[in-house]
């Protein structure tokens, strides 16, 4: 098999050699359950609470206000259902146009009963306007929704100025912060951010575990019943290994963040210049400022993107599109329509997303063999005027 | 990831015929860019009417690209009446199969190629034999009752699902997933019954709650998606009485048509869904 270039980390990373060093032990010996009164069981309970630890030092919070989850989309489900639950008499969420499913869907399921949900639309760079969120907030809203960067664009919404409006009128803020943790600063003591959703593997971390940051204080109904694990906030036994990594995964977050970050904007900054100077009509979707530094979104005009990636998969190289035609559903991305990108480009969209793992002569690889997959597909299309 | 077969790939890999022709006989365009692809294919006969030179260009999907590249192999060299009877089956038989979500794409091939039959017609002054014609019945996709007919009989179709794959109508707001089951039923009314999906049932009476339920539920299902499709958006403020509050959002807010949709697709649709004495008022922020 040839080599693969990844470069879909806003889908998924690969796992840290250290994060699976760090868990191994509790998928063979330490199989102990963090509950029992035996000392066996009871060292396993106090990894965990290192790894809460860990997780707590990266976001910058307290670590009785981490709640492990299964993924980024339980811990959506827990804040915005258990936020509604504790506040029966508001029936009104604000989100916006561009969340991720995880947040979208469940906002439009409580439609169905009875609760009323504000989108607000973002302009062509992505960006929200702050104005327009704050006019929708009224007593009836319990809570605002905002993810705090965009998984398709990178753009990164300004929810600490969010939070300040919606606490300044008693309404609960959550962001879905599973693409910012890792990627940008976090600092929740400093701000009034009441709720956080953190997925694990997208920072190195095995699929299936997920953190839920709850502000001391906040009040939350249960979402998943059960024992009296996570202070009774989420029963079921604890994912012990993943919690382990999650923990170790935050912590090499913690260490290379400032380092790596700016190594990784210094390459996306190269392929953007790269594909942009070399390939005619195609530009950069998103907030050029205010953007993740590992994201790009292109759109590439008058040819597709399932097209695109199938070829660039041909060459290992691994990346995904907005086009309707990759999702299995007619639409292309509801993120770029809701940007105004024209349909053409929406389904002519590429995104990159690079990691610590991404390499300088990996990135010359994709500058060298995209041109010519660009112009091929030109070729083909029926839009292209010569 | 997509299944694609060995067909597939090889014609997306190797895409034959693709190009322009100098002073064709035929062209056809299918396809918008709405819909996420669109087809051109012209031919050009020989001496004795057969089809001498065919080319294509697309814009779409591995398996656009795939269906419109293996159809122009296989009508090189036939007549025109020959031409006619390549159906999106016989497209889909030889490419070795499509996923369902695909299927349309085959469909947009065989579309193509009956319209650069009727142009050559049409260019020599007549009418093509098998021209289609039909009223609309997807607004979003613009298919024909006489397209959904074709796809059922050839295909052997029993669903609405299963039409929305293969031709995309039903796919964008779905408000006319009734008329396609109908189609559905008339076709295979002789050979397989068709579960009928009743049009839902207006309740006689509603009590205040169930009414304002009911308008939200009317909105979801019914005006959401359509105005969504064009990047709008509409927000339903409140119910006093018969008066239905809502704010258009998105670009649906500066949107010059509001008004027109306001009347003939918000509160038709509440008219229709909910209660006859309903109106709709807009409240601008």
């Amino acid at each position: 098999m040839q080599s693969v270039i990844y470069m879909d980390n806003n889908a998924t990373t690969q796992v840290a050699e250290e994060v699976i060093e760090e868990m191994m032990p509790y998928l063979r010996d330490k199989y102990g359950n963090p509950s029992s009164m035996h000392t066996f069981g009871g060292q396993v309970g106090k990894q965990i609470a290192q790894a809460r630890q860990r997780v707590a030092a990266l976001l910058g919070c307290e670590p009785d206000e981490i709640l492990f989850t299964s993924c980024g989309t339980e811990s959506d489900n827990t804040a915005i259902k258990g936020t509604l639950s504790s506040y029966p008499n508001r029936r009104k969420v604000v989100t916006t146009r561009v969340e991720h499913p995880a947040v979208l869907t469940t906002c439009r399921d409580l439609e169905r009963h009875g609760y009323s949900v504000s989108e607000v639309g973002v302009d062509g760079q992505g960006r929200l306007d702050i104005d327009e969120l704050g006019f929708r907030l009224d007593d009836n809203t319990a809570m605002v929704s905002v993810m705090w960067a965009n998984n398709e664009t990178g753009t990164v919404f300004p929810v600490e100025q969010i939070a300040e409006l919606a606490k300044a009128r008693g309404i609960v803020f959550h962001t879905d912060g599973v693409q910012a943790v890792g990627k940008i600063p976090i600092n929740l003591k400093d701000s009034s951010i009441d709720l956080l959703s953190v997925s694990g593997h997208k920072l190195h971390a095995p699929k299936g575990v997920g953190v839920l940051y709850v502000r001391r204080g906040t009040r939350m109904g249960i979402f998943m019943h059960g024992g009296h694990q996570e202070s009774g906030r989420r029963g079921g036994t604890e994912n012990v290994p993943s919690i382990i990594a999650m923990g170790k995964a935050c912590e090499l977050a913690m260490r290379d963040r400032a380092d790596e970050n700016k190594r990784i904007r210094a390459l996306r900054d190269t392929l953007e210049k790269g594909i942009l100077s070399s390939c005619p009509d195609c530009f950069v979707n998103g907030d050029a400022e205010n953007r993740l530094p590992n994201t790009s979104n292109i759109s590439f005009e008058f040819i597709e993107g399932e097209s695109i990636l199938m070829l660039l998969d041909q060459f290992g190289v691994c990346a995904s599109s907005g086009s309707a035609c990759t999702s299995g559903s007619l639409e292309p991305s509801h993120v770029l329509r809701a940007m105004g990108v024209p349909f053409t480009a929406a389904h002519g969209s590429i995104r990159f997303s690079l990691s610590r793992y991404t390499t300088q002569e990996e990135i010359e690889f994709v500058i060298e063999k995209l041109p010519p997959i660009v112009n091929r597909l030109r070729e083909l299309s029926p839009f292209v005027k010569t | 990831m997509w299944d694609y077969t060995d067909g597939v790939m090889e014609q997306f890999h190797h895409p034959r015929n693709v190009g322009k022709i100098d002073n064709p006989d035929g062209v056809g365009e299918v396809g918008s860019l709405s819909c996420g692809d669109a087809l051109t294919l012209m031919f050009k006969l020989d001496a004795e009417g057969r089809i001498d030179d065919v080319k294509f260009q697309t814009f779409g999907c591995a398996s656009a690209i795939a269906s419109s590249s293996v159809l122009t192999e296989m009508i090189k060299g036939m007549t025109l009446e020959e031409a006619a009877k390549v159906t999106n089956r016989d497209i889909v038989n030889k490419l070795g199969g499509l996923p369902d979500q695909k299927m349309h794409c085959s469909v947009m091939g065989q579309e193509a190629l009956e319209a650069a039959i009727a142009d050559y017609y049409t260019r020599r002054g007549g009418t093509a034999p098998t021209t289609q014609t039909g009223s609309i019945v997807c607004t979003c996709f613009g298919v024909t009752d006489e397209e959904i007919r074709k796809v059922v009989a050839e295909n052997d179709l029993t669903t609405v699902e299963e039409v929305t794959n293969f031709c995309k109508a039903g796919g964008g707001c779905g408000g006319c997933k009734e008329r396609i089951a109908e189609l559905v039923e008339e076709v295979q009314g002789q050979r397989a019954s068709v579960e009928h999906k009743a049009k839902p049932t207006r309740p006689a009476k509603l009590t205040n709650i169930q009414k304002i339920q009911l308008v939200q539920e009317t909105i979801n299902a019914q005006i959401r998606p359509t105005l969504q499709s064009d990047g709008g958006d509409i927000e339903l403020l409140d119910v006093e009485g018969n008066k239905v509050l809502v704010a258009f959002r998105g670009m649906c807010a500066q949107c010059k048509m509001a008004e027109y949709t306001m009347k003939d697709v918000v509160e038709a649709r509440l008219k229709e869904f909910v209660s006859d004495d309903l109106f709709v008022e807009e409240v601008k922020d």
